[in-house]
């Protein structure tokens, strides 16, 4: 039965994207993204199961390395930008509209 | 399973250009970890721009050899005859963007240290610098390489991170306006970021739907699979935001006014240049290889995106104030043009003819971007470069010359004859007009008028109203930038006065369309 995973990962997906939406903090809207990644992983794994191959599973390694490097830039700019104007806020960064 | 793996065939020889690009990149990195400091940009610059040229001549090279009519490494990567023109557009322009990086002073001296800070002031007096961007500049590039070369959309989630992750950094380096670098990385990070897993999990959805991520083989399942329509348009639809993003088309353009704002101005003449046509590469690629057989399913969905970029881009750069704000719609606006020929689709012919004219056209708008943003860093404040509009007024009567260029610069943007922008317009709308989508020329038109009304408001500020009395100054370029100024007009007024030979070149290129 892997349409219970697949729900899941769509969950998982809706959360992330919702936690992005409604979040303030850069960190937590980050951590969301990197929760839309995960939700991605399962459903990858979960068709390779499906569709008896491993491609997906082997998809699932990639990703988690590209997340990996993600997180190394994006902590990056995040502190960057806290140090700046001690706030992680990504309503308070502002100047740049219209 | 006793160790019978087959080993892959890689053509290394297709592949060259990235290898160089991405080697040399990689060279970089060491140069950072053991040149003495004071010797690191004068080893980066050659590295950098001999690796952009190899890449170039290789390229050519591979061009004179024989387009391959097969994707190499196992199916990966296609270098065919779209591939290999996009690669020399993206190769030429990140060279003429290398230069314009070169140029003094547009990075920030010590990105760790807080703006105003004493560590600040101490580094900018120790004359510091970040000659990293060096190195980011070539993963990006060789990044913007694979995108749009990318047979499955493994490789090509893989290739939009490797052209993105560096710009991020690259983004927040600003030397001056930092607060406005910094906001603008961080936004471009985190919606960046936000796209591209809607990206992957179109892919993981059409893997579901097709049982494998190659291109060509998604594009067979469409016809062999059938009751799981549900996951091929969910899947496709993600596919597509995630590839709108990076060309900035509407409703996914919020962040390219602000990002071309705020990044350092050489960065967004890269990005505003190389990421573009990277990303209408593999926008291209996706639609036509592995989802042409919907086309009748998304072609109603990129009508309503190309128009809705079209009326933005150019109704919004009305009402901006800043110069770089202003291109950034313009950019945006130019985007939706390129989409009306993605969706002229039909007949092979169609397709090829269509594929010309956008290749065209991105050549053409790239050298034109590229050479305007150049400019906007040679006009000055006391503060750095003069984005404000109003600081601009009157900048003809101190400066012909460079508001000369600048105003030639912006009538190519706006596609008046005799300039490489109208031959690109005109080849894209020629071949919607065959493709049957002839509202959306209409439409076309119509914005590019509306876009030459704020072309042309610049430049009657510049030549027709009087200069401020504290106006900016216009800095004696360096040798960099006075090419890269020089280089982007000759392009111009070539592919303005005598476009065949390009347009000949982009027919071959996409004569045989996409390998699969």
């Amino acid at each position: 039965m892997t349409t219970h995973y697949l729900v899941l990962s769509a969950l998982l997906f809706a959360i992330g994207g919702v936690g992005v939406l409604v979040r303030r903090n850069a960190i937590v809207v980050f951590m969301c993204v990197e929760l839309m990644l995960n939700a991605c992983n399962l459903a990858f794994v979960t068709f390779a199961r499906q569709n008896g191959n491993l491609d997906g599973q082997v998809i699932a390694f990639f990703v988690m390395i590209v997340a990996a490097a993600e997180v190394v830039i994006g902590l990056a700019i995040i502190v960057t930008i806290f140090r700046t104007r001690r706030s992680a806020s990504v309503d308070d960064a502002s100047l740049l509209k219209y | 399973m006793n160790g019978n793996i087959p080993a892959p065939t890689i053509e290394y020889a297709q592949l060259a250009p990235m290898l160089v690009v991405f080697g040399a990149a990689i060279v970089g990195v060491l140069v950072e970890a053991f040149a003495p400091r004071y010797l690191r940009s004068a080893i980066h610059l050659p590295i950098t721009l001999l690796s952009l040229a190899a890449a170039f001549g290789l390229t050519i090279w591979q061009v004179v050899k024989g387009v391959p009519t097969k994707a190499a490494a196992m199916g990966a990567v296609a270098v065919d005859g779209p591939s290999l023109f996009i690669w020399g557009t993206i190769l030429v322009l990140a060279f003429v963007s290398v230069l314009l990086i070169n140029d003094e002073d547009h990075f920030v001296a010590a990105a760790a240290a807080v703006p105003g800070s004493a560590e600040e002031e101490q580094a900018l007096h120790a004359g510091a610098g970040h000659t990293e961007v060096y190195p980011l500049v070539l993963f990006a590039v060789g990044g913007m390489l694979l995108f749009p070369a990318a047979n499955d959309l493994l490789v090509m989630f893989v290739a939009l991170e490797v052209m993105s992750l560096p710009l991020y950094l690259l983004c927040g380096l600003a030397r001056r306006r930092r607060l406005l670098s910094q906001e603008a990385a961080v936004k471009y990070f985190l919606l960046g970021a936000f796209s591209s897993a809607f990206f992957l999990y179109g892919t993981a959805l059409l893997y579901g739907y097709a049982g494998s991520v190659d291109l060509a083989k998604i594009s067979t399942a469409l016809g062999a699979v059938g009751g799981q329509d549900t996951l091929l348009y969910v899947g496709a639809a993600m596919l597509g935001v995630g590839l709108l993003f990076k060309i900035g088309g509407a409703p996914f353009q919020a962040w390219k006014p602000d990002v071309y704002q705020g990044s350092p101005t050489p960065i967004t003449a890269l990005m505003a240049s190389g990421t573009l046509v990277a990303a209408f590469g593999a926008l291209l690629r996706v639609f036509w290889v592995a989802l042409g057989g919907l086309d009748w399913d998304w072609s109603p969905v990129l009508w309503g995106v190309a128009i809705l970029t079209m009326i933005v881009g150019a109704v919004l750069a009305i009402t901006q104030t800043d110069i770089k704000r202003m291109l950034a719609y313009s950019s945006i606006a130019h985007g939706g043009f390129l989409l009306v020929g993605v969706v002229a689709t039909g007949t092979a012919a169609q397709n090829s003819a269509s594929l010309s004219a956008i290749l065209f056209y991105l050549v053409a708008y790239g050298f034109t971007t590229v050479g305007a943003f150049a400019i906007v860093t040679m006009v000055r404040d006391a503060g750095g470069e003069a984005w404000h509009l109003s600081r601009w007024a009157g900048l003809g009567k101190r400066s012909p010359l460079l508001a000369g260029t600048f105003a030639f610069f912006l009538l190519a943007f706006a596609g008046i004859p005799l300039t490489s922008g109208f031959f690109g317009k005109y080849a894209v709308f020629q071949a919607a007009v065959s493709g049957g989508a002839l509202p959306l020329v209409i439409v076309g038109v119509v914005t590019s008028a509306v876009a030459a009304f704020f072309y042309v408001r610049v430049i009657v500020l510049m030549f027709f109203s009087d200069p401020a009395a504290d106006g900016p100054s216009v800095v004696l370029p360096s040798r960099g930038t006075a090419l890269v100024v020089g280089v982007a007009a000759l392009a111009t007024v070539f592919l303005g006065v005598f476009p065949q030979p390009v347009l000949d070149l982009a027919q071959n290129a996409a004569h045989s369309l996409f390998v699969r």
